[in-house]
């Protein structure tokens, strides 16, 4: 592979994928700012605050958006680790039977789309009482969460063994002890990973916000889409780079940080 | 704290998994289980007295539903196609340290965090016949005019919807691939070398076979993500014919409330096509090995 050839592609190489991955990004900030972008211009003629001015007003409703999508994927987080953690103890480290059916039932929801159970389950939760509440979009995302948390954590949980606990237990620790001091912080990279991906999945959820939601709960994606709906792209460049901006800059910074501290564990 | 004796150890078990399996099986199989109840006329919000399949035979009967289903397929196919083919090289490209690899590998993250709806605006404000690539192309003199881009958003070719899928995809599978790589080292390959092998053989008869789990596997939640397109075909699609997830929505929010069983009944032919794909991604990923399904899925 690293023939000489080959290596003189390489800068030609970098600048495709660059141009690649910027290019789609690149009309967001630009539009964002526009006052006025006429063909056949590469640049807008004019620049203007109009778009994130009506963004951050009171009647575009960012900052509600903004509130409901931060603690929506917060207790989503929470709730998805709180029944992902044992559930990940037990396909990691424990021989039972019946280990296949939960596996699968565990991994489907990565491959089924979140729509079609929607549908279905909005019926389930209008007659819980549920339906358009705020309880009710978070426990049908973490379901949509939690097969990310198992599926990170069982493995690590696996790697880990069960040694350490032991230890613990046999200087004294009950099981909870042992659990809560030297498993959990030893687990804590992936747990890291998992509670990132929990809450990026909760934060970009569409349909089923949309249909559980009822209309009632109001977040970013659906401001989002009503903004690209309205034909302005100025709004609509706006309103998407509020809702991608916290995303970015925290997974670099998570990144980072996990790459630093543990060796590779992050994302790269 | 209750003595060691008093649970046994299937009991523990079942307790650890409670939680999440109560979470699954209420809302997850419980909502696919009403999906169908009521594609079958069940908890119908019109009275169609029992159980029936009628439903199942106007949408199979529907022109619609042959070319939402064609359309999906070929979203699906090309998309999962195009990001498969160029994952395995960039993930290699990735695999080597050269000067502007950092960069390289921070950019290819990039997408990653993107939530589809921006990137399907992203793509529609770049690929647009007033949009940037055409203005790009303009100012290189190579068009001169808007109706000399082609067409590629709310197109009868889907360019748009698939684009947007592959630039979001490529990543995902990109590094799963890499993740898989560097989980097997460079030995084998080294020892092909040694043998004799020439760098091609050393690719397709080493590395593709090493790495073909983790690929294929990513490939296969590519093709089911795709195959379920909500958002991005919304916005970048045509209004007919309409990919399944969309048609399935617009049925269901018709103003006609006849009309919302046979959503329901296409929403069930949706998840069962997917759910058809759990049982191979699942023995992939246990093919891929050790660590490596948890790395992959680090990167989704």
């Amino acid at each position: 592979m690293t023939t000489p050839r080959f290596r003189a592609l390489r800068p030609l190489l970098l600048l495709v994928v660059a141009a690649w991955i910027v290019l789609p990004l690149l009309p967001l900030p630009l539009w964002s700012w526009s006052g006025g972008w006429r063909w056949p211009d590469v640049l807008p003629e004019q620049w203007s605050g109009r778009a994130w001015g009506y963004v951050l007003s009171p009647t575009a409703q960012a900052l509600p958006a903004l509130l409901t999508s931060i603690v929506l994927g917060v207790v989503v987080t929470l709730v998805a680790l709180a029944a992902g953690v044992p559930a990940a103890l037990a396909l990691g480290r424990r021989q039972f039977r019946g280990r296949g059916a939960v596996e699968l039932l565990v991994l489907a929801p990565i491959l089924v789309p979140p729509l079609t159970v929607a549908m279905g389950v909005q019926v389930l939760l209008i007659r819980v009482g549920l339906a358009d509440t705020a309880p009710g979009v978070v426990l049908v995302h973490v379901v949509f969460a939690l097969p990310y948390v198992v599926l990170i954590l069982a493995p690590a949980c696996a790697a880990l063994g069960p040694e350490w606990e032991q230890q613990a237990r046999s200087l004294g620790a009950g099981a909870w002890r042992a659990f809560w001091h030297v498993t959990l912080p030893m687990l804590r990279p992936s747990l890291a990973v998992a509670a990132l991906l929990a809450f990026l999945g909760s934060w970009s959820q569409y349909a089923l916000t949309l249909l559980v939601g009822g209309g009632q709960v109001w977040t970013l994606p659906l401001l989002v889409f009503s903004a690209a709906r309205s034909s302005d792209p100025a709004l609509t460049a706006a309103a998407a780079l509020l809702f991608i901006a916290p995303t970015v800059v925290f997974l670099f910074v998570a990144a980072r940080n996990l790459d630093q501290r543990d060796g590779g564990v992050g994302v790269l | 704290m209750a003595p060691r004796t008093r649970f046994n150890p299937t009991m523990i078990t079942w307790l650890l998994l409670a939680p999440c399996l109560m979470l699954l099986c209420s809302l997850f199989l419980g909502g696919l289980l009403f999906g169908v109840a009521q594609s079958l006329g069940l908890w119908s919000v019109v009275d169609v007295g029992g159980p029936t399949l009628a439903f199942y035979r106007v949408v199979l009967g529907s022109d619609e539903f042959s070319q939402s289903l064609g359309l999906t397929l070929y979203v699906a196919a090309v998309s999962t196609l195009l990001a498969t083919i160029a994952s395995f090289p960039l993930a290699l490209l990735l695999r080597q340290s050269f000067r502007g690899t950092r960069l390289l590998r921070l950019l290819v993250q990039l997408p990653l965090p993107v939530p589809h709806l921006v990137a399907a605006i992203g793509i529609g404000l770049l690929l647009t016949q007033s949009g940037l690539l055409p203005r790009l192309l303009y100012a290189a003199g190579l068009i001169t005019a808007p109706q000399q881009f082609p067409t590629l958003v709310y197109d009868r070719g889907a360019v748009g919807i698939i684009l947007t899928y592959v630039w979001k995809e490529i990543p995902f599978i990109t590094l799963v691939t890499l993740a898989a790589l560097r989980a097997s080292g460079e030995e084998a390959e080294r020892v092909a070398r040694n043998l004799g092998a020439t760098p091609l053989q050393v690719l397709w008869h080493v590395t593709l076979p090493l790495v073909a789990p983790a690929l294929l596997g990513a490939a296969t939640i590519v093709f089911a993500f795709t195959f379920g397109a909500f958002e991005v075909p919304l916005l970048l699609g045509q209004s007919y014919p309409r990919m399944l997830a969309v048609e399935a929505y617009a049925r269901y929010q018709d103003t006609d409330l006849a009309t919302r069983p046979t959503a329901l009944a296409l929403n069930t032919m949706i998840a069962l096509c997917t759910a058809l794909a759990v049982p191979p991604y699942l023995w992939l990923l246990r093919r891929s090995g050790g660590g490596a399904p948890g790395q992959a899925l680090e990167t989704r």
